[in-house]
């Protein structure tokens, strides 16, 4: 029998529902996995009396005949997401000691449907980075290793360790954040499904900020179906969001094994970028063979100012956190660091708790704000911001419902590989992913395949604004053609 | 458009992030990386495109203009690292 914490989200809810096992059972597989593998980094704290008295409380609500879509399912957190009485930190040492007293909106919403909280999950420091190589809890380690090769390899960034816990089976599901691909490209780094919903679909409340016309929350999943059963649940409108949006949350199940026949899927020719290796290139080709063959319609597409996505992601995104990690002064939460006079206080304080790639973002956005600068990078990034949606508004209202790209450039590196000399090689992991954040587009990452040294890689499904149900119903072709991509070596737990 | 070390120490200080002597020359660096690597952008002329206000069209809501929140100091407190008699202490900052 495979172990309870090795079911899908989907199975599991199954066996719940027919008594099978209990959600304390279920929740105790977990825990007892999570304690077996510290050595992969993947939780920043672990509540586990937390999550029995909820499972606990789960069961009798399935005795009773009152469970929640989620009734007793056991998921994780990223840590960017405020948690009340749980430490949430953002992985950085300036909100080390932070316990919110209020609960993030889309946490409340899980917690509402019935779900069980295992803990809060590692990222990269605000969520800045993409190989959770800057989380003031040090690197998580990816469950993947290349073939015969036991190199600490990353699991992606920023939602590393949300990517990896749902890898090794540390929980049903997990939470993420995406600002420029941070679902979506440690979704490919681990075998895992990832999805970012269109911006505004789910609340931005209690969600630790990082660029906020750019943040998103999504899921992490081990199949299609999984993902739909929580993005169903995260979504929805909420007025402490001015910009969430007030539209019905579609049940995303139904879309899951829905036909694709007759559907248009863009292939943007300004994707094949210099250096794409041959294996991203046959994955991409085999991608669109596997929609094809359900029945889609496969079109070249042109969207051509790609090439200006990621300089305008960086000045906008940074711009945006220089202002809102403003508020981390050592006066209302986090550390303080004493000094002479209160600028001097503010000065220490933040460099002391702010580590070397936050501050440097920091530093960059407040360039690019200042005096005399404002019009030639962020509103002129604004300005580009306004092409790149264009270009995806043009391909819709040709016709075409979803575009496939891949998710990243390479597969998963080793912890260390990048990014030590020049931070903008780090930035490049976000290629393909940027773009649907500066258009503020849902998009699916879904594994797709494996590199010649036995990595998964992903597939990019992107969609129209608020047609996620296409995703679904697409990313579950590509699961069925495919196969799924589960981590069969357990080797942090020998 | 690359930035010179007065540059580097006054966004530092702008930035309200102290920054020693001897960081500043691989801050430098780094900081010139990241704005050659924005360049790209002057290649394309925007005089005539709108900047984007929302990453989706929607107009911003309006509620009444009343006191929906508060009243729990304790709570907004609970997290400062110095708070006395029901406020955020800091040092003293008018003479």
């Amino acid at each position: 029998m495979t172990a309870l914490n090795q079911l899908t989200l989907t199975q599991a809810r199954e066996g719940l529902a027919q008594g099978e096992f209990s959600a304390v059972e279920l929740t105790d597989s977990y825990l007892g996995a999570m304690e077996a593998a510290r050595a992969l980094n993947s939780y920043t704290a672990e509540t586990a009396d937390k999550a029995r008295d909820m499972a606990a409380r789960a069961d009798a609500r399935i005795a009773s005949g009152d469970a929640g879509p989620l009734e007793g399912l056991p998921l994780g957190v990223k840590d960017m997401f405020a948690t009340e009485g749980v430490a949430t930190t953002a992985c950085s040492n300036i909100l080390k000691n932070f316990v919110p007293t209020y609960e993030s909106t889309v946490t409340s919403h899980l917690w509402r449907d019935g779900a069980v909280m295992l803990g809060k999950l590692g990222n990269d420091e605000f969520a800045m980075g993409s190989s959770n190589e800057s989380s003031a809890f040090g690197p998580v380690v990816s469950p993947w290793r290349r073939e015969g090769d036991a190199t600490p390899l990353v699991p992606g960034g920023s939602s590393g360790g949300s990517a990896a816990a749902v890898a090794a089976y540390l929980c049903a599901a997990a939470t993420g954040t995406d600002t420029g691909g941070s679902i979506r490209q440690p979704a490919a780094f681990t075998g895992t499904v990832g999805i970012k919903p269109t911006y505004g679909r789910c609340s931005r409340w209690g969600i630790i900020a990082y660029a906020s016309s750019l943040d998103q929350a999504g899921v992490f999943a081990r199949t299609v179906n999984d993902a739909a059963i929580l993005m169903r649940s995260m979504a929805g409108h909420d007025p402490k969001d001015s910009t969430s949006v007030n539209l019905r949350v579609p049940d995303y199940e139904d879309a899951v094994g829905a036909s694709v026949r007759g559907k248009r899927i863009g292939i943007p020719r300004e994707y094949r970028v210099d250096g794409m290796s041959q294996e991203i290139c046959e994955l991409w080709e085999q991608g669109a063979d596997m929609l094809r063959d359900a029945g889609a319609e496969i079109v070249e597409i042109s969207l051509p100012h790609t090439k200006y996505a990621l300089p305008a992601y960086y000045i906008v995104a940074l711009a945006e956190a220089s202002s809102n990690l403003a508020r981390y002064d050592g006066v209302r939460y986090g550390e303080r660091v004493p000094g002479k006079d209160i600028i001097d206080m503010y000065e220490r304080t933040r460099a002391a708790g702010f580590g070397p790639e936050v501050r440097r973002r920091i530093m960059i956005g407040t360039y690019v704000l200042s005096a005399g600068y404002y019009d030639a990078y962020y509103l002129k990034a604004q300005k580009v911001r306004t092409l790149i949606k264009r270009d995806f508004d043009d391909v819709y209202a040709q016709g075409v419902d979803a575009i496939l790209t891949p998710t990243t450039p390479s597969p998963a590196f080793g912890i260390g590989e990048k990014g030590s000399g020049d931070p903008v090689e780090m930035y490049l992991q976000d290629v393909f992913t940027v773009t649907v954040n500066l258009a503020g587009l849902p998009a699916m990452s879904v594994p797709a395949g494996f590199s010649s040294d036995g990595l998964p890689l992903g597939l990019q499904l992107i969609g129209r604004p608020f047609q996620e149900e296409t995703l679904f119903s697409l990313g579950q072709v590509i699961e069925d053609a495919a196969g799924r991509f589960p981590v069969e070596d357990l080797w942090w737990s020998k | 458009m690359s930035v010179d070390i007065g540059t580097v120490r006054r966004v530092a200080h702008l930035a309200r992030i102290s920054v020693s002597e001897e960081e500043l020359p691989a801050l430098q660096g780094e900081l010139n990386a990241i704005l050659a690597f924005v360049e790209q952008l002057s290649e394309l002329d925007v005089s005539d495109v709108e900047p984007m206000t929302s990453a989706v069209p929607m107009t911003l809501p309006l509620r009444a203009d009343e006191v929906t929140d508060g009243h729990y100091p304790d709570r907004i407190l609970a997290n400062a690292p110095e708070a006395e008699g029901g406020f955020f202490t800091v040092p003293k900052v008018v003479e």
